[in-house]
């Protein structure tokens, strides 16, 4: 047998053969046919953006990490996600369209690979993107949507998890939590460190009811009962989750759904619910995404809008490890 | 009983070991089999798995294991692990240092004299962060064993380790001239686990808290 030549390939990258790829093919499909027969129609983005136009999305530039340079010293960067780059597409090529609108996607997006941490630079999404169409309806279509697609793919048993974006910010705020505290807290729990959380809510001398709701929330998932509560602040907060949870419900997937107070998201133009999917197989979430009512704002076209954004190669590695899991007889 | 109704947790061997069982027998977990068997590290019947301390994270945010304990030194020097940290545990208590030869000023000469210091770790992370964050130079010298004698021979100026007693770094005529973190054993879990099996989890949590670890 003749022995292969290596040439490297930058980290976080890969190639795909023809079994994995007729695989991926097979899946994308499922969900693109999912997506059209919801009036969903596909869009393509470059993979290279002006940097700036990424930036009016996202002060970081939604995390976009690999830049270049045109010919006239412009700094372009490849898109890190696929929602800002649509945020641009909407405000550029839709003024006079009838909202709302509803557009999919299946593109690679690029992020910088994490040493150990078994992630791609270069990843697979199919995502939709639902503008003009407020809260909770526009949320419930797309959370519904998604859950649809997947069981389409041959996933049976995927949930959503399903918070708000902007709770914690809100709760900061109506307890009076001084403005310079705040940054320290947010960081704590977008780091998932409920330890240095409640260290650094106890060091505030707040109100019992505060220190309580600000360190207690943030660990509260499962059913609706967890949206009970007479703290008004609290309940306030929860208006938004609480209709989108009983709006889905209402359609039958109220059982798919963990409503979870902790739950947070990377990227910062979310200003409602937020969502991940998850698979009891797989210890990763498969997608997520969020509301965004600011985002199209910024690019001058001041629309409501909803997305989500499905990890491919992620699904794909769902399905097997579900197949593996029938196959072995066992159920977890 | 096993930790909780089909949960895995990954329990760290070495300094941590003992007290990690202790704290699964308060729980009802029948920890006898981990005991008396050293070699073996799957026990499937008391959802336990025993590993390294810093494979923990690993085995945690992958979803091998949906619960695991380990060294908040371990988390610090692993920060992009996407787990939730859900308790200080209260035990395995120890201190993140930098430490030099006793009566002797080559860092502060080094500094002075190199513009940086040579430090020796098996942190380097938590090594490189902490000089940053002071606002001093530092070169850092990744060793895997025994750092107490990187200063001694040589290599380096001064190093960052982890102490409990001091009395290795005394016996080593190494002094603290500096703490970096307080460290305690801390009960982490797997994002997608602490959702999809958000009653159990919490279930262990309440018995964890009721077994005496220190509220967060």
């Amino acid at each position: 047998m003749a022995e292969a030549v290596i040439h490297p390939i930058p980290p976080g990258t890969r190639d795909m053969l023809p079994d994995e790829m007729r695989e991926l093919a097979a899946l994308n499909e499922r969900l693109h046919a999912v997506f059209a027969a919801a009036g969903y129609g596909e869009v393509r983005t470059p993979a290279i953006e002006y940097e700036d136009v990424l930036r009016r999305g996202d002060d970081r530039a939604a995390g976009a990490s690999f830049r270049l340079f045109d010919g006239s010293g412009r700094v372009l960067a490849l898109r890190s996600d696929t929602t800002i780059p649509i945020a641009r597409l909407v405000a550029s090529r839709y003024a006079d369209a009838p909202m709302p609108l509803r557009l999919c996607y299946f593109d690679n997006a690029y992020r910088p690979a994490q040493p150990g941490r078994g992630q791609a630079s270069e990843f697979m999404q199919a995502g939709l993107e639902l503008v003009g169409s407020p809260a909770p309806g526009g949320d419930v279509e797309v959370i519904a949507l998604v859950l649809d697609a997947l069981d389409a793919a041959g996933l049976g048993r995927h949930r959503v998890g399903l918070g708000d974006g902007s709770l914690y910010r809100r709760l900061l705020a109506s307890f009076g939590v001084p403005e310079g505290e705040r940054p320290v807290l947010l960081d704590a729990l977008s780091r998932r460190d409920l330890v240095g959380l409640a260290t650094h809510v106890d060091g505030l001398s707040l109100s019992r009811t505060a220190r309580d709701a600000l360190v207690g929330l943030p660990a509260l998932r499962g059913g609706p009962e967890i949206l009970a509560t007479d703290v008004e602040p609290v309940h306030a907060a929860l208006a938004g989750l609480r209709a989108c949870y009983e709006a889905l419900d209402a359609r039958g997937a109220g059982d798919r759904v963990i409503l979870d107070l902790g739950l947070v998201r990377e990227l910062g133009y979310y200003t409602g619910v937020v969502f991940e999917i998850y698979d009891p197989a797989v210890g990763f979430a498969l997608g997520g995404g969020g509301r965004y009512d600011e985002l199209l704002g910024r690019f001058g076209r001041p629309l409501p809008a909803c997305g989500v954004a499905l990890d491919v190669q992620r699904v794909h590695t769902a399905m097997l490890a579900e197949e593996r899991l029938a196959a072995r007889g066992t159920s977890e | 009983m096993t930790a909780g109704e089909g949960l895995r947790i990954a329990v760290p061997r070495g300094s941590l070991f003992e007290d990690t069982l202790d704290l699964l027998d308060r729980l009802d977990v029948d920890t006898s089999e981990i005991r008396s068997n050293d070699r073996k590290l799957l026990f499937e019947d008391a959802g336990v798995v025993t590993m390294r301390p810093s494979d923990v994270p690993t085995y945690v945010q992958h979803g091998a294991a949906d619960l695991g304990i380990t060294g908040k030194d371990v988390l610090l020097e692993q920060p992009e692990r996407e787990v939730y940290e859900l308790l200080d545990l209260g035990y395995g208590r120890c201190q993140m240092v930098v430490a030099a030869r006793e009566g002797d000023d080559s860092v502060a000469e080094s500094l002075r004299r190199l513009g940086t210091v040579r430090v020796a770790t098996k942190y380097p992370r938590i090594a490189a962060r902490h000089f940053a964050d002071t606002g001093r130079q530092a070169e850092i010298v990744e060793v895997k064993g025994s750092v107490e004698i990187a200063p001694l021979t040589g290599l380096v100026d001064s190093i960052v380790d982890l102490t409990a007693t001091g009395r290795t770094l005394a016996e080593n005529h190494l002094e603290i001239r500096e703490t970096i973190h307080e460290c305690t054993a801390r009960l982490i879990a797997n994002p997608v686990a602490h959702k999809l099996k958000a009653r159990a989890i919490d279930d262990l949590v309440a018995r964890v808290r009721a077994a005496g670890a220190e509220d967060p």
